[in-house]
């Protein structure tokens, strides 16, 4: 069944098949974090991956696409921010109006974008380290947003765990009323966690179209951005354990596509549907026993914060 | 020296006025923000905004485009209606695309298997099949959140994405017309009698699946104005803990609203494939599910201003089509337009729930 297939070549790839949900879902880690459940990711992520793709074009220069996918993803989350956060609306509705105007503002601004090809984004050049058996494959031969990504779970578990920031960030998320008490901007707060989400939904949605197909399409993401909000309550709100949900994923999304290419006998489509039935599989199991995902959400998730004075 | 800034005061409860004047509200903004998107691509903004809204009711082509205006408001009030139950109580079905589909493919696969027997009891079958295929693709997330306590939300959206995959399986395999040489797409029910799913009256673009959009809406007005049933959707969204006291079960809850909603959009994916898609092909489906969850919306989730509100987003794609092919404005941007109109609706609600007030600040 796994004839064929290099294990060194497959944890590399896995890891960078997980980098657009990585981004994604670290990203919404911390704007749930801060008590928002924003449920645009998908359209943030499309948003960033035509953005990226634009800019990465008319510059030539990948670096400026994924800062271009970035920026195009925090623009939209703004929409968002506004909407809830000033205009007091429901956060599902508004997460889901994001993601059905993403969707289509990405495909207008992506008419005329098909067959292009984007610049290459080069790998990091580790010199004699790469060319060292399994471990150069695995470790030593990716681009920066791989090892990027992984400094993202680092920095964010570093902030949200040692840092002055990010005690108040859980504060806001867990207790909103008692952190506008202590005198903490609720609303300031969340609408910076809102735009760090975009952020890294947005290049998270880049590294789709710049790196990962790479090519631009209608609905390139695909339902990515739905996986990582599944990831966030896999990982219980834990950086590490996104990180562990997403390299999990990436390994059945690589395991699938290297059983369709190696001609395996079960047919295409349930291979293709796999990981979406697996993502359901995994909230079962993390949701249930004793409600243990809902015992570790921010207990302000998903409440708007309205000050009486 | 000071300043006036805008201060949010909570209503005690929700205004009745601002309530019935946002979605026009909305509508109002969309205009002038999609005319200002369409002027950005180019193209005349009055004359765009004529195309989508005006053309299509009185326009050259009116006699046959107030047609389409029911074949694409059925669907999308059907499934709205389904919705809005569950939204009301707080149970988020947002897959109701998937619920669509299977509805589909589970009605035609009951009518082409009894191709090519006539009789008058075939029809009737395959709308309950597709009852039947949305209500079981439904209550897998209701079943799942009522026994492992699972996200409704990011299940029912996975599911949509399984449905595709299904739904390709269909029309290249299982349900593909052998005499079709090879192409995908299941035979086509236009040629095929007992199981097709005709215009009523010549000219209207009333099928069945509008018949049972107002049906819906009848019932959905009763159940909510004159049952018990209501009252409990209603009560368990505004207080949940209020509910459970008066014996509500939020389980129980949760399977009706999910069963109810996806045997309608089961329904309106029957009527669609068996009337004006004709067949089961690999894209038969255009996202009916995913926009009528802004119908549900726009129509306050109200069973009237849901029948409103669906003819007219059926009205802005029927105009975003001709605006495509007699002004060039690309199709997607039909798409970000209704987009737009969620987002004003979902601000101008701010007016509904709050009141507004300027207050004078001193400067410090």
């Amino acid at each position: 069944m796994f004839g064929g297939i290099d294990p060194g070549l497959l944890i590399a790839s896995l890891m960078v098949a997980s980098v657009p949900i990585l981004f994604a879902a670290v990203g919404e880690l911390v704007v749930e974090k801060a008590g928002v459940l924003n449920l645009g990711v998908e359209g943030m992520m499309i948003m960033g991956a035509v953005t990226g793709f634009i800019t990465a074009v008319q510059t030539g220069s990948p670096a400026l696409g994924f800062a271009g996918g970035a920026l195009g993803g925090a623009v939209l989350s703004l929409l968002f921010a506004v909407l809830t956060q000033v205009m007091q609306a429901n956060q599902v509705a508004s997460g889901l109006a994001l993601t059905l105007f993403g969707l289509g503002l990405s495909s207008l601004l992506g008419q005329g974008l098909f067959g292009i090809k984007p610049p290459l984004t080069p790998d990091v050049p580790f010199g004699p380290l790469a060319d060292i058996p399994f471990i150069g494959t695995v470790l030593f031969s990716h681009d920066p947003l791989v090892y990027l990504s992984v400094l993202a779970v680092a920095g964010v578990w570093a902030v949200l765990s040692f840092t002055r920031a990010g005690l108040v960030l859980r504060a806001v998320g867990e207790s909103h009323d008692a952190a506008h008490a202590l005198g903490y901007k609720v609303r300031r707060i969340r609408v910076l966690a809102i735009l760090f989400g975009g952020a890294m939904a947005g290049l998270g949605g880049a590294y789709v179209s710049l790196v990962r197909v790479p090519q631009w399409t209608d609905g390139i993401t695909a339902g990515a951005g739905w996986i990582a909000l599944a990831i966030v309550v896999f990982a219980s709100w834990k950086p590490w354990r996104a990180l562990l949900g997403a390299w999990l994923f990436g390994g059945i999304t690589v395991l699938q596509l290297n059983l369709q290419a190696a001609g395996s006998r079960i047919p295409v489509e349930y291979l293709s549907m796999s990981p979406y039935l697996i993502t359901i599989l995994v909230l079962v199991i993390m949701s249930s026993g004793r409600g243990r995902a809902a015992l570790s959400a921010p207990a302000s998730l998903g409440q708007n914060f309205h000050a009486a004075r | 020296m000071g300043w006036i800034v805008l201060k949010l005061e909570k209503r005690p409860s929700p205004s009745v006025f601002w309530s019935r004047a946002t979605p026009v509200l909305a509508v109002a903004l969309t205009m002038v923000a999609g005319g200002l998107m369409f002027a950005i691509l180019g193209k005349n903004p009055f004359e765009a905004i004529r195309t989508i809204f005006w053309d299509p009711l009185f326009g050259e082509f009116a006699w046959y485009l107030r047609g389409q205006l029911l074949v694409k408001a059925g669907p999308l009030v059907l499934i709205a209606i389904g919705l809005s139950l569950g939204f009301r109580a707080g149970i988020w079905n947002i897959g109701a695309e998937g619920q669509y589909i299977m509805g589909a493919i589970c009605g035609a696969a009951v009518g082409l298997a009894a191709y090519p027997t006539e009789s008058r009891l075939i029809f009737p079958a395959m709308v309950i099949a597709g009852a039947l295929g949305g209500w079981a693709w439904a209550m897998i997330p209701a079943i799942l959140k009522t026994r492992f306590n699972t996200n409704e939300i990011l299940v029912s959206l996975m599911l949509v994405y399984v449905a595709q995959t299904v739904l390709a399986m269909a029309s290249t395999g299982f349900l593909r017309n052998p005499e079709g040489a090879g192409f995908p797409g299941s035979r086509n029910f236009s040629g095929y009698p007992a199981a097709a799913n005709p215009e009523l009256i010549a000219g209207s673009g009333l099928h069945w699946g509008g018949v049972a959009a107002l049906a819906a809406v009848v019932a959905a007005y009763v159940l909510l104005q004159r049952h018990i049933l209501g009252f409990q959707i209603k009560l368990s969204g505004q207080a949940p803990r209020a509910a459970r006291f008066a014996g509500v079960s939020p389980q129980k809850l949760t399977v009706l609203c999910m069963g109810i909603a996806g045997a309608l959009a089961g329904l309106a994916g029957l009527f669609e494939v068996t009337g004006p898609a004709g067949q089961i092909s690999i894209d038969f489906n255009v996202g009916y599910g995913f926009t009528a969850i802004i119908v549900a919306f726009l129509g306050r989730l109200n069973p009237v201003g849901i029948l409103l509100a669906g003819l007219l987003m059926a009205l802005t794609y029927i105009g975003g089509e001709m605006a495509a092919t007699n002004l060039g404005l690309p199709s997607a941007a039909i798409q970000a337009f209704q987009g737009m109109l969620l987002f004003f609706l979902l601000a101008c609600d701010l007016l509904t729930n709050y009141r507004v007030r300027p207050v004078f600040k001193e400067a410090r």
